[in-house]
């Protein structure tokens, strides 16, 4: 396929005279004859990019999207209505190409975009300073451990079980290569053990992490843990979906002195994975061991209003070596795409659908309860997520819903394994009444 | 460059005041001078101890950041808060401004340090 014009024999000829050899082949003249393949490639003709297009397309169809599907599947990735006016402004190339714009005399319009998401989501967090952004809820909670190990000079970081497993996993992975251990605190009846997350503090941790809404959908009470991790001169950070906080209270109402988090819930799309937006915020106190790039709004020298990357020494720049990160890279574009997504939605828009997210969950987890085939397995509060249980399998049960159509729950066992068929739902705000009707007459249809 | 007689400094910089049980630290008139502007001072915790040079806390001015390192090994005492808000106070009076005040647990350390006199050649060098 070629829908541009390669070189021709003229161009050829020119660059072959240039090099000063006669052919093509000359170039492989050091490859001896007997190892020469001396045929074509097995493999097919060419086809026209008509042909490729239409290949493709029909490879693709074999794929089911949440476009054909009704998405009941949650986990750390959420299905959520997405205003189009957020593709219509990061489509703009003055931010959809630009790259680590971060130079003031260039990059006002950017920088300013930065400045105002670190605002939202200090607000929304309930802090007092966040960062740029960061790649992804994971990576951006392992900085926070990191961070707390540098406050602290202590080597421990206790983690809940509740914790998401995956964001789990990157800590392990990162933690191994950073001299700090990683403790894991069982849950108990689908929230952390406090107990025995009051046994682990000692002189050693830096930090305690734990997650609000949890994994396993529950609200996690840390008023408690707050006291515990203060008195022991720990750190607290918390781990939350930032829609949950449209109705929840922020974690720095109850004391966190970190939070960290996914940021795909705003307004960003699934994406297959990535790329996602880690987001950070912590308190003054902190605000010169934060990871990441920082921006601050100043005054010109004709006093005019700006924007600056700020707060340098930290990272690598001066104090490379001693930095408590060097990272320096941000999602700008997944920032600017939750910055939109929440000055479009304001105060109000985003109680409301977290609000959505509470009435709708609550519903279809009311629903299954009542027509008795399926249980509940834990009893406490939850935001948008639930866990039920029935004799059927997930595997099973997920296949019966993909043949109406429907992507079911998660399977816990795969990673909490006493919870047998047992399945984590999500209900967002973007699930009607019918589709939620729909989910709980199939499911309650599975014999 | 000024120094005071009755101070005792290290190679880092740092001037140390012993008073009875009790010893200020805080940075001269030399390292000021080269930091230039300072903007932040990060100040350790109260009851915190540090081994004799240690890093106990850092100065950040408009072109560098440094760590500070403690002359002799000590707890903290006393951190200077003033400095929090007021972090200029070390350019404007270093010796008056202390940081930090520790208790010395090994007053034999004390020994390695610098007087005036001998501190001053080091500067003179750097």
């Amino acid at each position: 396929m070629h829908p541009y014009l390669p070189l021709t024999e003229e161009d050829k000829k020119i660059m072959l005279e240039k090099i000063g050899i006669s052919s093509i082949d000359d170039l492989f003249s050091d490859i001896p004859e007997s190892v020469r393949l001396n045929r074509k490639l097995n493999i097919n003709d060419g086809m026209s990019e008509l042909e490729v297009e239409s290949y493709i397309k029909d490879i693709a169809k074999s794929n089911k999207s949440c476009e054909d599907l009704t998405c009941f599947l949650g986990a750390g990735v959420y299905d959520r209505y997405i205003p189009s006016v957020i593709k219509h402004i990061i489509s703009r190339s003055e931010f959809y190409t630009a790259y680590t714009p971060y130079q003031a005399e260039i990059s006002q319009g950017t920088l300013q975009a930065i400045f105002e998401y670190q605002t939202v989501m200090a607000n929304l967090t309930g802090m007092e300073v966040s960062n740029a952004s960061m790649y992804d809820g994971a990576t951006a909670c392992v900085e926070a451990a990191q961070m707390a190990a540098n406050v602290t000079r202590r080597k421990n970081i206790v983690v809940s079980k509740t914790l998401n497993p995956e964001v789990r996993k990157v800590l392990k992975t990162y933690l191994r290569f950073k001299d700090l251990n990683l403790i894991e605190i069982d849950e108990t009846s689908g929230v952390t053990d406090i107990d025995k997350l009051k046994d682990e503090l000692n002189k050693d941790t830096a930090a305690v992490i734990v997650q609000t809404p949890n994994f396993l959908g529950l609200i996690e009470e840390l008023q408690d843990v707050e006291k515990y991790v203060h008195d022991n001169k720990s750190l607290l950070i918390v781990f939350c979906d930032p829609i949950s906080l449209g109705i929840l209270k922020s974690p720095g109402e109850y004391g966190a002195d970190v939070v960290v988090g996914e940021g795909q819930s705003l307004g960003n799309s699934m994406n297959y994975g990535g790329p996602y937006l880690g987001f950070l915020t912590t308190t003054k106190k902190y605000m010169r061991k934060i990871p990441g790039r920082i921006v601050g709004e100043t005054t010109d020298s004709e006093g005019k209003r700006g924007y600056v990357l700020t707060l340098q020494a930290r990272e690598q720049h001066i104090r490379r070596e001693k930095a408590s990160s060097n990272i320096c890279s941000n999602e700008a574009l997944n920032a600017l795409t939750a910055l939109i997504y929440l000055t479009t939605l304001g105060k109000k828009g985003i109680r409301e659908v977290a609000y959505q997210n509470v009435q709708k969950s609550h519903y279809a987890f009311k629903k299954l309860i009542e027509s008795g085939k399926y249980k509940a397995v834990f009893d406490k509060p939850f935001f948008n997520e639930f866990v039920v249980t029935s004799k059927n399998s997930v595997g099973d049960v997920n296949k019966t819903l993909l043949e109406n159509k429907i992507l079911g729950g998660y399977d816990m066992e795969k990673q909490y394994s006493s919870y047998k068929n047992s399945m984590l739902l999500c209900v967002t705000e973007k699930r009607t009444k019918n589709e939620i009707d729909k989910l709980t007459s199939v499911l309650e249809g599975i014999e | 460059m000024k120094t005071l007689k009755e101070l005792l400094y290290s190679k880092d910089h740092e001037w140390i005041k012993v008073d009875g049980d009790k010893a200020y630290v805080g940075i001269t008139d030399f390292a000021q001078d080269s930091l230039g502007e300072i903007v932040f001072v990060e100040l350790p915790e109260v009851d915190s101890e540090f081994s004799k040079g240690d890093v106990f806390g850092t100065v950040e001015s408009v072109k560098a950041a440094s760590d500070l390192c403690i002359p002799v090994s000590g707890k903290i005492l006393e951190v200077n808060e003033e400095l929090v808000d007021s972090p200029e106070g070390l350019n404007d009076d270093p010796y008056k401004n202390w940081i930090i005040s520790i208790e010395v647990s090994d007053e034999v350390e004390l020994k390695d340090l610098l007087d005036a006199a001998h501190y001053e050649k080091i500067c003179d060098k750097e």
